[in-house]
């Protein structure tokens, strides 16, 4: 199976005045395509930090972590930006919509900064709008929306670029349980397709609808869990 | 949309800026000012420079100007007869002739007060008796004709010379060459006409709207008809002046030898006149007065643009450093999403120099209708040439590029991990 997302011994550490934190102590583990990941810990067990670093906006102190393939240790800024908005969609807690966008540019934003945007950008943006059940609002300001809509735009612009790995923090935090699990018919449905999720909870209900489950703690992995086959 | 990276920063820029339209307006104010100064400013100096020129080219920019001036009325007047007599005398002029060096040639000017007839049209035009070199000495040029001659003069012959308003007036629908006018009691011939020259505010009849028109006779003739004495009736009082001359144009060889003629002309007034009953005027000096105007101009509202500007450009960068915190959060998502940091200086940047052109466009429009008032209620000519808008726009691009370039910096190189942790 092809590996997306490779991590060697990855260990991430702050300095916090004298003190060390040591938020993630060496960590191995491939993510294969298509997989579908709940990763799950208490707050502290440093499953942000591993998102963040599997989303390329922050560094290893340690160890190395590789992108299809790709190096990370070896990417510039410049290099590690057109990578996440080549290859990575995030999904935020606070969905993290841009207030004076509608939703349509929205959905575009991750194709403005590619060095070499696709043609068709705003046809594809149109149909993932359609897609999330968002095709009459196109025009509408995030703050028009309600949260559930608001995450669906959010999905909608994590899958713009057709990305090799999908990132969802806490995706569900802020929303309640009916539209909790409109998002995670969603999930299922991009799985289905064979999207690549890696989805960060401390919620059991949502961990239990992942393929796997990744268990952190103490910044180390506690235990990995077969969901059996996915549903 | 997406094709147009430049065009959609200026987009999203102005949406940002409409999101809080009060405070982006006072932001603006500061650019506002600054950029009307410096519209304001090369206006007003171009059009001092302008006038200046102007005058210089009328009077002559190698003549030497003396004219007569009637002094404070308590030191002539002379209580029984009430005949004033000051001003330059025809000794004065000899002496310049043939004493002075560097003076190629001089020409005595007497102003006549004397009303001009032709049929039943009357005028009161500037009638002056001079000498045949004024034509080349004030740079007039004859419309038809000839200029008076010195064969005239010698003559002492009873003809005159119209300028194009006198000939407009008298004769509005045949050439006046040839046909007589009344002047007083005696006729003279019209043998030539002038072009109009542009007036200017010195011009002694652009003042005063009741004389018209200008009327040329020579010397000899005008000292021989009209004498030395004129009787001005003035609101029922009558008054008689003596004045020799009114005015002497003294042309010099060679332009740097104009200062020493003109203080030269200054001792010998000095040293002949016990009162001040003159003036010399050198339009040479009258060029270096227009530029120090403009200089002063130039540093007023150089000075004024210079801290409008700074202070605009300061608080441009202030609310931007205070946007870029409030939007912390918007920059991680978009460095999350695939921004480099050149995307994000860019966003900021271009932001900035949206609001320091907003500025400098309703700057403009000011600094454009400032030279308009300062032409009606001041009454200094201005020139608003194409340049000074494009400068204007220019300095506000630059100072929102300026001062936007360290709050786009300082957003460019937030950590995003940190940025989307931002509340």
């Amino acid at each position: 199976m092809e590996i997306v997302a490779s991590l060697r011994e990855v260990s991430r550490v702050y300095k916090m005045g004298d003190n060390e934190v040591r938020a993630l102590d060496g960590i191995s583990h491939d993510f294969g395509a298509g997989e579908y990941w709940a990763i799950m810990g208490s707050s502290g067990s440093g499953k942000s930090t591993l998102l963040n670093i599997l989303g390329c906006i922050d560094r290893p102190t340690s160890g190395s972590y590789r992108v299809r393939g790709q190096e990370m240790a070896d990417l510039d800024d410049d290099d590690l930006s057109e990578l996440r908005g080549r290859h990575i969609g995030f999904v935020f807690q606070s969905f993290n919509l841009i207030p004076q966008l509608n939703v349509l540019e929205n959905i575009l934003v991750p194709l403005f900064y590619q060095d070499d945007p696709p043609p068709d950008g705003e046809e594809r943006a149109v149909a993932l709008a359609e897609r999330v059940g968002l095709g009459d609002r196109l025009d509408h300001r995030p703050l028009e929306l309600s949260g559930g809509q608001q995450q669906r735009v959010a999905i909608a612009r994590s899958l713009i670029n057709d990305p090799a790995l999908i990132l969802a923090d806490e995706a569900t935090g802020n929303l309640d349980s009916h539209t909790t699990e409109e998002i995670l018919d969603l999930f299922d449905e991009l799985h289905a397709e064979g999207k690549t999720i890696l989805l960060v909870t401390h919620e059991d209900e949502v961990g239990t609808r992942a393929q796997h489950v990744m268990r952190l703690s103490d910044g180390r992995i506690a235990e990995l869990v077969e969901n059996g086959g996915g549903r | 949309m997406l094709h147009s990276p430049v065009l959609r920063s200026v987009r999203l820029g102005i949406k940002s800026l409409l999101l809080h339209k009060l405070r982006s307006l006072l932001t603006t104010l500061g650019v506002l000012f600054g950029v009307s100064s410096v519209v304001a400013m090369l206006a007003i100096g171009e059009g001092a420079s302008a006038e200046a020129q102007e005058q210089i080219k009328q009077l002559g920019s190698q003549n030497v100007i003396l004219r007569s001036v009637k002094p404070p009325e308590d030191l002539v007047s002379n209580q029984s007869t009430r005949v004033s007599s000051y001003g330059l005398t025809r000794l004065d002029f000899e002496r310049i002739i043939d004493t002075f060096p560097w003076v190629r040639r001089a020409v005595p000017v007497r102003e006549l007060l004397q009303e001009v007839r032709h049929g039943r049209r009357k005028l009161n035009p500037r009638v002056l008796a001079t000498t045949p070199d004024y034509l080349a000495v004030t740079g007039r040029i004859l419309a038809e004709g000839r200029f008076l001659s010195q064969r005239d003069e010698d003559l002492v012959a009873n003809v005159c010379v119209l300028d194009d308003e006198a000939a407009r007036y008298l004769f509005p629908f045949d050439s006046p060459l040839g046909k007589r006018i009344k002047i007083d009691a005696d006729y003279f011939t019209v043998v030539g006409t002038l072009l109009p020259r542009v007036r200017t505010a010195d011009d002694p009849a652009a003042a005063g709207a009741a004389v018209t028109g200008e009327v040329l006779l020579p010397q000899r003739t005008g000292q021989r008809w009209f004498g030395e004495l004129q009787v001005k009736i003035r609101s029922g009082s009558r008054e008689m002046e003596e004045v020799q001359l009114h005015e002497i144009i003294v042309e010099v060889d060679r332009p740097e030898h104009v200062p020493l003629v003109a203080a030269a002309c200054r001792e010998m007034l000095r040293r002949n006149h016990r009162q001040q009953d003159y003036e010399v005027v050198v339009p040479l000096e009258l060029l270096a007065r227009a530029e120090e105007t403009k200089r002063i101009f130039n540093i007023v509202l150089g000075s004024i643009a210079g801290i409008s500007l700074l202070v605009g450009g300061i608080g441009i960068m202030n609310v931007m450093l205070a946007t870029v915190t409030e939007r912390t959060r918007e920059i991680g998502i978009r460095r999350a999403l695939g921004a480099k940091r050149r995307h994000i200086v860019m966003q900021f940047l271009v932001e900035a120099v949206v609001l320091s052109v907003g500025g400098g466009l309703l700057g403009i429009l000011l600094g454009l209708a400032i030279p308009w008032l300062v032409e009606w209620y001041a009454d200094l000519r201005t020139i608003v040439t194409p340049e000074a808008p494009a400068l204007a726009f220019g300095v506000s691009v630059a100072t929102g590029l300026v001062f936007g370039l360290y709050p786009a910096w300082r957003a460019a190189t937030m950590d995003p991990v940190e940025a989307l942790r931002h509340e």
